[in-house]
């Protein structure tokens, strides 16, 4: 890991400020992921702008149509809910899966989602659940945010204060892991909503996660989801998975995600 | 160079850091408290696991600066009174959880934070918790047991002080 | 059978140490004025190196040097095993610099090593060394190195790539054998290559005394006598009496911490040039390009029967693939660890193999647990279980029909070993009830209700370990000893020290050797300690691999306490003015027969200590022992190994469900410790039929660099494992023991796959490859559903 300067703010505009005023500023949530990209000196960022003493940034709250995760939240948190339990219990199931135990300890929904992963599972529930992401400037709907790997709305000086999920009739998440790292080879989001059901694939699309029109159509008319209609052309391969299994266990994941959301 | 400040095992320390020191490094280095392993790069093995303010963290994918005002226990910290074992530190030597010994501080750390949460884990849980904990020499058979008992034993201690 | 003698589960006396967090692993050590070494690694897998510039780098802050091959001209790491082609001539042995001198051969061949005051300086500064490399085309595979026209590894020092082709065995007469047979069975395996990754990372720490003109290595070895010899008379010429090797407590090795790795040799050697100590830690991605790695063979095999299915002939043509170097023992693993074992437990009465073994622009391959015998038994068990299927014939039946029968021994087979005990059909049978073998259609129709595909495998096999006698490894090449030593020191007060030459990393040789010393001398196991891993401490040593300690390192203490018995014995006589023929010794206490005279062993080491009343005309004082055992045999564990697994035909997902393992380890002296020993071994061989995997591109880059991609098995990748044992003794030492390090490890992989290969046969499926991964279950299943696409 290269050195740096470290900041920490105790608001989420101050981390802001910082961000902005920094030469090459990253921001540091739990850190489970970038930390192991910096050792890897894959990133090197002058200034790191720490987010722990955002108290702000940390909390969950319902209000019976819409379910507010603040940004700081780990995945620790989120899983162990009663609210989110309740109010979205794929949520829950979805966080208690990310990474293991003491990853989610430390990471966050907001740096997962301003990471934005190919493979990570956070961006299929926003995306799936279509969650408003706000900012410190503004609030994005998930259908602009995520912008392909790696990619995002973000402005360089904007940090996410929470997600908003709004609370679905039904929905489900199915996941197939790595084997070796345990991330999303495939995961599949499905949420039944009072506009139809919106479906998000993580893990399988060469621009991340995306949404699967087709089974969104197929769920929505009672068929049984597959994955027929996904080009192949737009998935991973990798030496754990061609894009031919990738595009099989899409269909697979959804009929277990849809199955789960009952 | 930033300043600092945790507790760890009980005891007040302080130290200066680069900015980029992990707190594995800060523990093994700076307080020479070498029983916490750098087993990966990757934070996957697991042999680096210590509880801050009594969550189980990979210490080697936190900055020291973010523990600082923490309150950090490593495998040092369990036996503290000289020779007597944890439980689940005891557990693990009755039903040989271990043998080259490099994983095991970790397993341990991450066994008490499964059974703070779950008292009564069955074999199945504790095997999908232990997805952070990597060991090569057990085949986890002998881990699995031995945090069960450590459960049991720490539920038995539990009950006694109630 | 005492508490702590042999046969008794003690706990083990190691791990209080090790759950408290006060073991002492080479990186936990500091030395006073310790500078830190990173090395700069090859991101090229085949390259000239035209020119290293270091200017810049040595002024980044904290530098004290930057060596490269230009600067370090020293002797070539070398091979421990010489093997000859058929025709008789020597192996092609290309040198092994240290550092990288005029090309590099690997992703991770070593070319600079930069010294500065904190680690993180020297790898700061490493960024700064300025590299001009030719690129050059690269090997990976066996098959595209030995193609005409390859790019060759070290140009020609080994034409064609070919280190050796070699062959064991009598080719006419099997070709005759084949001659006869009612049914020829063929197959092609491959045997994948693995990363070993014990959990702790290498580590080296050099440390030369600018006082005394002595340097001090401590390292992350299995065997630091042996690094002293390589390291001291090969690489650098240092005389034995000016070096000293510290091995303290090892993270685990699996064989990866056997051989004479480059960064012993630099940091010890730099620690001259800078007069400081010099400490050297890998990075786990590091370890994935610098730790030897294991197995990878690509083998086809042909197996004659006669119309019963009684074996006649077996046929083996295996290209081994080496990496860019001889490792240490490298030549040894595909040859006399591997075609050896082709008879396994059955009476094939000819066999023969050719072995060629090749350079590839790859990390080096040497032993990984069982190294060799894994990849005899997976290619034999498979072939058995295609053959059972291709005749019709029962799994089991064609392995009773044609196993060595326990009135057999000794037996001698066509390749060369001779075993000396052995019962197939206990260990058989008892791991069929174990498993209950007979209810696993009930178990398979149920798993079909769920949807699931379950199907049952089964592997009888045999190893050859305790290695091994020293005049036999030499006559086919081994240049070294593969004896043992110990030594016993009686203390004045009765307690005891051992100092072995075998190393423990995890295998509990403190509480194993200590329960040989309180069984032989009748004294509580915490008066015994013991010593391993120093060379100014330990006498001499072989170190630990091949599941050797207890055959070969427990046998010389046994030697050494036997001697100390008979001392004690007349010492006692002279106490109890007997004649030491009548003085008899059990339970710690020596009695005259036929009288009540009795003296304690305690009594008696006072004595020889304290030597007062003592028999000064005949005996020196004092009472310590040393011995040297060189074995007579190899070894031959054995047993049966049954998996199963149930399939999700959806997904290919793969779960064990049901892993036993009964094993013929001889005598069992803690079995606790023996079934640890044996569950990890079963976890690495479950591991690389369905995890595991080292996979390079064309172009030599490692794909599987760091356990984002390389699947290290864990918790939840297993089920609990029924393992056992059914043992006979050893024949040819005097505990009766063989070995358990290795066997779990030896034979689960063909039991696996034979498994999912069962659990597919009614999908159609005949062949998979290991790792049986998910995705090529579900590939195989779809190629087999539809034959057009798979052509």
């Amino acid at each position: 890991m290269y050195d740096f300067s470290f900041q920490s703010p105790a608001s989420a505009a101050d981390a802001a400020s910082a961000l902005g005023a920094a030469e090459d500023g990253k921001i540091l949530a739990g850190g489970q992921t970038l930390l192991p990209t910096m050792k890897q000196r894959l990133a090197m960022p002058s200034d790191l702008i720490s987010l722990k003493g955002c108290r702000d940034l940390v909390g969950i709250s319902s209000d019976g149509s819409t379910l507010t995760i603040g940004a700081m939240t780990t995945h620790g948190a989120v899983a162990a809910s009663t609210e989110v339990a309740k109010a979205i219990p794929a949520l829950s199931a979805l966080a208690g899966g990310i990474g293991d135990p003491q990853v989610r300890n430390r990471g966050t929904l907001g740096g997962s989602l301003a990471n934005n992963d190919p493979a990570a599972d956070y961006p299929a529930a926003v995306l799936g659940l279509g969650a408003t992401v706000v900012t410190t400037k503004r609030e994005i709907a998930a259908d602009d945010y995520f912008q392909g790997m790696f990619e995002t709305a973000l402005d360089d000086d904007e940090i996410i204060t929470a997600v908003r999920f709004p609370i679905p009739q039904a929905a489900g998440y199915a996941k197939f892991d790595n084997p070796a790292s345990r991330y999303a080879l495939v995961g599949v989001f499905v949420a039944k909503t009072a506009a139809g059901p919106r479906v998000a694939v993580t893990g399988a699309g060469q621009g991340g996660v995306f949404r699967a029109s087709d089974i969104e159509g197929q769920i929505a008319s009672g068929q049984e989801p597959n994955s027929a209609s996904i080009d192949e052309g737009e998935l991973n391969g990798d030496i754990h998975a061609s894009p031919a299994y990738r595009k099989h266990l899409i269909g697979v994941m959804a009929k277990r995600a849809l199955a789960s959301a009952g | 160079m930033p300043t600092v400040s945790m507790t760890v095992n009980g005891k007040q320390v302080s130290g200066e850091v680069e900015a980029r020191t992990l707190l594995a490094q800060f523990i093994r280095e700076n307080l020479e408290l070498t029983g916490t392993h750098i087993g990966c790069d990757t934070s996957q093995c697991g042999a680096c696991v210590v509880h801050v303010n009594g969550s189980s963290v990979k210490s080697c994918t936190m900055l020291a600066v973010e523990a600082d005002g923490a309150d950090v226990t490593t495998i040092e910290g369990l036996a503290m009174d000289g020779d007597t074992l944890h439980p689940m530190q005891e557990a693990f030597r009755d039903n040989h959880g271990l043998q080259c010994g490099f994983c095991t501080p970790g397993m341990v750390m991450s066994a008490i934070d499964l059974v703070d949460r779950n008292p009564n884990p069955t074999d199945s849980e504790i095997r999908d918790w232990l997805e952070g904990n990597i060991c090569r020499c057990t085949g986890y058979h002998n881990i699995v047991k031995s945090i069960a008992a450590g459960a049991a034993a720490m539920r038995g201690q539990k009950a006694a002080a109630e | 059978m005492s508490a702590t003698g042999i046969g008794a589960s003690v706990k083990r006396k190691e791990d209080f140490r090790f759950l408290t967090g006060r073991g002492n692993y080479t990186d936990d050590i500091n030395q006073p004025g310790q500078t830190y070494a990173y090395i700069l690694r090859s991101s090229h897998a085949h390259a000239k190196i035209k020119k290293i510039d270091t200017a810049d780098a040595k002024s980044a802050p904290g530098v004290l040097a930057i060596f490269t091959g230009e600067d370090m001209q020293v002797g070539s790491l070398p091979c421990g095993w010489a093997v000859n082609n058929k025709d008789g001539s020597p192996m092609n042995e290309p040198p092994h610099p240290p550092l990288a001198q005029g090309k590099v051969r690997y992703v991770g061949d070593q070319i600079a090593v930069v010294i500065a005051e904190t680690y993180a300086q020297a790898k700061d500064a490493a960024e700064r060394i300025v590299l001009d490399l030719e690129e050059l085309p690269a090997v990976t595979t066996v098959d595209a190195a030995i193609a005409p026209g390859a790019p060759l590894v070290h140009d020609d020092l080994a034409p064609g790539n070919m280190c050796y082709d070699w062959e064991i065995g009598d080719e006419a007469e099997t070709d005759a054998a084949f001659k006869g047979a009612a049914h020829v069975v063929s197959i092609d395996v491959t045997n994948n290559r693995l990363v070993p990754n014990a959990m702790e990372p290498r580590a080296a720490i050099g440390d030369y005394n600018k006082g005394t003109g002595e340097y001090t290595l401590y390292t992350t070895s299995q065997n630091p006598h042996v690094i002293r010899l390589l390291m001291g008379a090969f690489v650098l010429q240092l005389p034995e009496h000016k070096l000293r090797v510290v091995a303290p407590d090892v993270g685990g090795g699996f064989g990866s911490k056997i051989y004479h790795y480059a960064e012993e040799a630099i940091v010890t050697w730099a620690s001259e040039k800078v007069r400081r100590p010099i400490k050297w830690t890998a990075e786990r991605s590091e370890s994935f390009v610098s730790d030897a790695h294991g197995r990878d063979h690509v083998t086809h095999a042909d197996l004659a029967l006669d119309a019963s299915g009684k074996f006649l002939g077996l046929k083996v043509y295996t290209k081994a693939n080496l990496g860019a170097y001889l490792s240490t023992f490298s030549t040894c693993v595909p040859t006399y660890l591997y075609a050896t074992l082709l008879a396994g437990v059955y009476t094939t009465p000819k066999v023969y193999a050719n072995v060629k073994s090749i350079f590839t622009n790859t990390v080096p391959v040497d032993a990984y647990r069982g190294a060799g015998r894994p990849e005899a038994t997976y290619l034999l068990e498979r072939l058995v279980s295609k053959a059972a299927r291709e005749l019709g014939m029962d799994q089991v039946e064609i392995r009773r029909k044609n196993f060595i029968p326990a009135d057999a021994f000794p037996y001698q087979t066509p390749v060369a070993l001779q075993y000396d005990s052995g019962d197939y059909e206990a260990t058989l049978k008892k791991a069929m009830e174990l498993a209950d073998w007979n209810g696993f259609a009930a178990r398979k129709a149920e798993a079909a209700g769920r949807g699931k595909l379950r199907g049952i495998g089964i592997s009888t096999y045999l190893e050859a370990c305790g290695i091994a006698p020293s005049a036999v490894v030499g006559s086919l090449g081994a240049r070294a000893g593969l004896f043992e030593s110990a030594n016993v020191r009686v203390h004045p007060t009765g307690s005891v020290s051992i100092y072995t030459g075998s190393h423990s990393h995890g295998q509990g040789h403190e509480t194993t050797f200590a329960q040989l010393v309180s069984e032989t001398l009748g004294i509580p196991i915490e008066n015994v300690n013991i010593d391993h891993g120093d060379t100014n401490r330990i006498a001499f040593g072989m170190g630990t691999y091949g599941s050797r300690s207890l055959a070969v390192g427990g046998e010389a203490i046994m030697k050494a306490l036997g001697k100390v018995v008979d001392k004690a014995s007349k010492i006692a006589a002279h106490l109890m003015e007997a004649s030491a023929e009548d003085v008899e010794f059990k339970d710690g206490k020596f009695t005259v027969a036929g009288t009540d005279k009795e003296v304690d062993f305690g009594t008696v080491a006072l004595t020889a200590y304290v030597p007062h009343n003592y028999p000064h005309e005949t005996l020196e004082p004092g009472l310590e022992e040393n011995a040297f055992y060189d074995p007579m045999n190899f070894t031959y564990p054995g047993g049966c190994h049954i998996c199963e697994v149930e399939i999700d035909p959806d997904t290919g997902v793969t779960k064990v469900v049901n892993m036993t393992a009964v094993d013929d380890v001889g005598r069992v002296i803690n079995p606790m410790i023996v079934e640890g020993q044996i569950h990890g071994g079963l976890a690495q061989g479950i591991g690389q039929a369905l995890l595991e995997n080292c996979e390079y591109d064309e172009n030599g880059q490692l794909l599987s660099g760091s356990f984002m991609d390389y699947c290290m098995p864990r918790a939840d990748n297993f089920p609990g494992f029924q393992a056992t044992t059914e043992s006979t003794l050893c024949a040819h030492n005097s505990l009766g023991v063989k070995g358990c390090g290795e066997v779990g490890a030896i034979g689960s992989p063909p039991a696996v796959i034979n498994a999912v290969l069962d659990a597919l046969a009614d999908k159609g499926v005949t062949d998979i490859s290991m790792p049986a991964t998910s995705h090529k279950v579900w590939q195989a299943i779809q190629n087999a559903q539809m034959p057009a696409a798979a052509e």
